[in-house]
């Protein structure tokens, strides 16, 4: 088994395996994720890829091989030391009653904090900075239920990057968000990539969004990686005829000039 | 874009004054409290004299009042106060559950079966007898809870804690009600302890208590920063670096130790532990570190004040703490459910 990951990658699996009870999701399965890039994940239901997401954020634990971070095996380093360089946002989680955001936000702060040194100076910037840069300032005071869905995931958003981490994995952010709220979303999750340099791992749903917002695209199939590189390269109507087994037609995007899908003829059309 | 936001930060001046005058204001309830329940009674005695019989030792009957009967009562609702207060606070935050109560781990029930037989089988009688059998039974109890919810796929979560309680809890109390039925001595004795007093225990059972109240509080505030990660999911509060399982396993043990001492003490005291986490969370917001301190305040200002009024209720007679709690504990509860409602 290699122990490293490949060079310009702290986070990474060799030889994954993960199985829940008898059943395995994922099979044997090698990734590097990109430093400073965002990498998508995409496939269709119940390939694995949020199982992926959760071993390499330590939710789940490898049944075989491992996730490599910064060369140890995440498994055996310490959670509080995980917390400290990888941020995880789980799908749709929820908040307790009357919470208000800035004290959702804060929580982000736990793994810098200890029983003898609760809050900080730094906290106090890193919990300013990371509400300023998702837009929820101005909401600091207002409980977290009474938010539009859009505006609660980005004060989750915030709370992610209040931990103030190098690696931020997201699993499907865009759930349940109507679509001006799924592109505010991962505008500021590209925005985040390019001007902090932070690196994301997030799953999407939606193939479209995925090429829209991936410097790296892995695009996964029954628990293995079936393709993977730049949008442009990998995205074409055979890996979608592959990978979800749907007849379609590549064209570049009018605004962004990546590859854009569009499904096949619709049934009944002449 | 990056300039701080020194008006909306957590720990706003505001937000902090309002933390802490609200707990300023709980100690001064308290103390009120302790004042009425030393000083009110079949005999009134002044406070200018309660303080008097507190500061000097003196024979006269007021001072003997206050010193041997009074001031342990007293003593034994602050703590079994306290103590139910944390543990629900506890419970509900373990559980993510907002009508987990102190008894949800089977704790009450088990207590109640360590009673019965100390009645029955050891022939224990008085509230300073019972204490240990109480103690034993609810720790056995809730062993079994956590031994039946940790097996199978997932180990002990929320919900197979729930439901190993309300099992056993219904597997005890007919076993309870089997002895009872069968002896019908026993049963009055028991009576009265299942109804909840703080008037008999005594002070023989503070001194019993106070070393596992003192454990009990230590356990669950080493654990109120993993119980604030915990409200946000598992997933969540494992991403912020906490070690979940151990924060549900010394967050249950203490928990289940805070009621052992209110269950042994005075009896099964409902509705505190239910009510005083929701009044102490609308007060000083979710944050445990503060939840905690304020429920552990309010919780004996319930109890005192529910066991006060119930001396002066009735001339003549006094109606049980235990009956007292849910009846004024109730209105703060309706209320702030329905506050709620209207915000929602």
């Amino acid at each position: 088994m290699t122990v490293e990951t490949a060079a310009g990658s702290r986070l990474g699996a060799r030889d994954l395996t993960l199985s829940y009870e008898e059943r395995t999701v994922v099979e044997g399965l090698d990734l590097d994720v990109p430093d400073g890039e965002v990498t998508v994940i995409v496939g269709p239901n119940a390939c694995g890829k949020s199982t992926l997401l959760r071993a390499l954020g330590r939710l789940l634990r490898p049944a075989r091989g491992a996730v490599l971070l910064d060369g140890e095996e995440l498994a055996r380093i310490p959670t509080r030391r995980v917390a400290q360089s990888l941020g995880l946002l789980p799908q749709t989680p929820v908040a307790p009653e009357a919470i208000t955001v800035a004290d959702l936000v804060a929580r982000g702060r736990q793994p810098h904090q200890r029983w003898w040194r609760q809050w900080s100076e730094e906290d106090e910037r890193a919990v300013a900075e990371a509400m300023a840069r998702t837009d929820v300032a101005a909401l600091a005071d207002r409980p977290v239920d009474e938010l539009s869905g859009g505006q609660r995931q980005r004060v989750w958003i915030a709370m992610a990057l209040a931990q103030d981490t190098d690696l931020l994995l997201l699993d499907e952010p865009t759930t349940y968000l109507d679509i001006s709220h799924q592109v505010e979303v991962l505008d500021l999750c590209r925005r985040l990539n390019q001007e902090r340099g932070r690196t994301v791992v997030a799953v999407l749903h939606d193939l479209n969004q995925a090429a829209r917002y991936a410097d790296h695209l892995v695009a996964m199939k029954a628990g293995r990686i079936v393709a993977r590189g730049r949008p442009a390269d990998v995205v074409t109507a055979e890996l979608v005829r592959e990978v979800f087994g749907l007849e379609s037609v590549v064209v570049a995007d009018p605004v962004t000039g990546g590859p854009l899908v569009v499904p096949g003829r619709p049934w009944g059309a002449a | 874009m990056q300039a701080a936001v020194p008006t909306s930060n957590p720990r706003t001046p505001s937000g902090a004054r309002r933390r802490v005058g609200w707990t300023v204001a709980a100690v001064a309830a308290l103390l009120l409290a302790a004042l009425l329940s030393l000083a009110v009674g079949s005999r009134p005695v002044a406070p200018s004299q309660v303080l008097h019989a507190l500061l000097h030792d003196g024979d006269d009957p007021a001072s003997t009042i206050v010193r041997s009967m009074r001031l342990p009562r007293t003593v034994v609702g602050l703590m079994v106060g306290a103590a139910l207060a944390m543990a629900g606070t506890v419970m509900q935050g373990i559980t993510r559950n907002p009508i987990a109560e102190p008894g949800i781990l089977g704790v009450g029930q088990g207590a109640a079966l360590g009673v019965v037989l100390a009645i029955t089988v050891a022939g224990t009688h008085g509230p300073g007898g019972y204490v240990w059998f109480a103690f034993a039974g609810a720790a056995l109890a809730s062993v079994a809870v956590y031994a039946i919810a940790s097996r199978g796929r997932g180990g002990a979560s929320p919900i197979k804690l729930a439901l190993a309680g309300a099992a056993l809890n219904a597997l005890i109390t007919s076993v309870v009600n089997g002895v009872l039925t069968t002896h019908a001595a026993t049963l009055d004795e028991f009576r009265f302890w299942q109804i909840g007093s703080i008037a008999g225990p005594g002070a023989g059972t503070a001194w019993k208590i106070w070393p596992f109240l003192l454990a009990g509080t230590v356990l669950v505030l080493s654990v109120a920063r993993g119980l604030d990660a915990l409200a946000l999911g598992e997933d969540v509060a494992r991403g912020l670096g906490q070690n979940v399982g151990l924060v549900r396993i010394v967050g249950g043990v203490g928990a289940t130790v805070l009621t052992g001492v209110g269950v042994a003490a005075a009896g099964p005291i409902v509705f505190l532990g239910l009510a005083v986490p929701h009044l102490a969370r609308a007060l000083v917001g979710t944050d445990h570190r503060w939840v905690l301190p304020m429920a552990a305040l309010l919780g004996p200002v319930m109890l005192l004040g529910a066991d006060v009024l119930g001396r002066v209720l009735y001339e003549g007679s006094e109606v049980p703490s235990g009956v007292m709690t849910a009846l004024i504990g109730l209105p703060f509860l309706v209320t702030l459910v329905r506050r709620k409602a209207v915000a929602a």
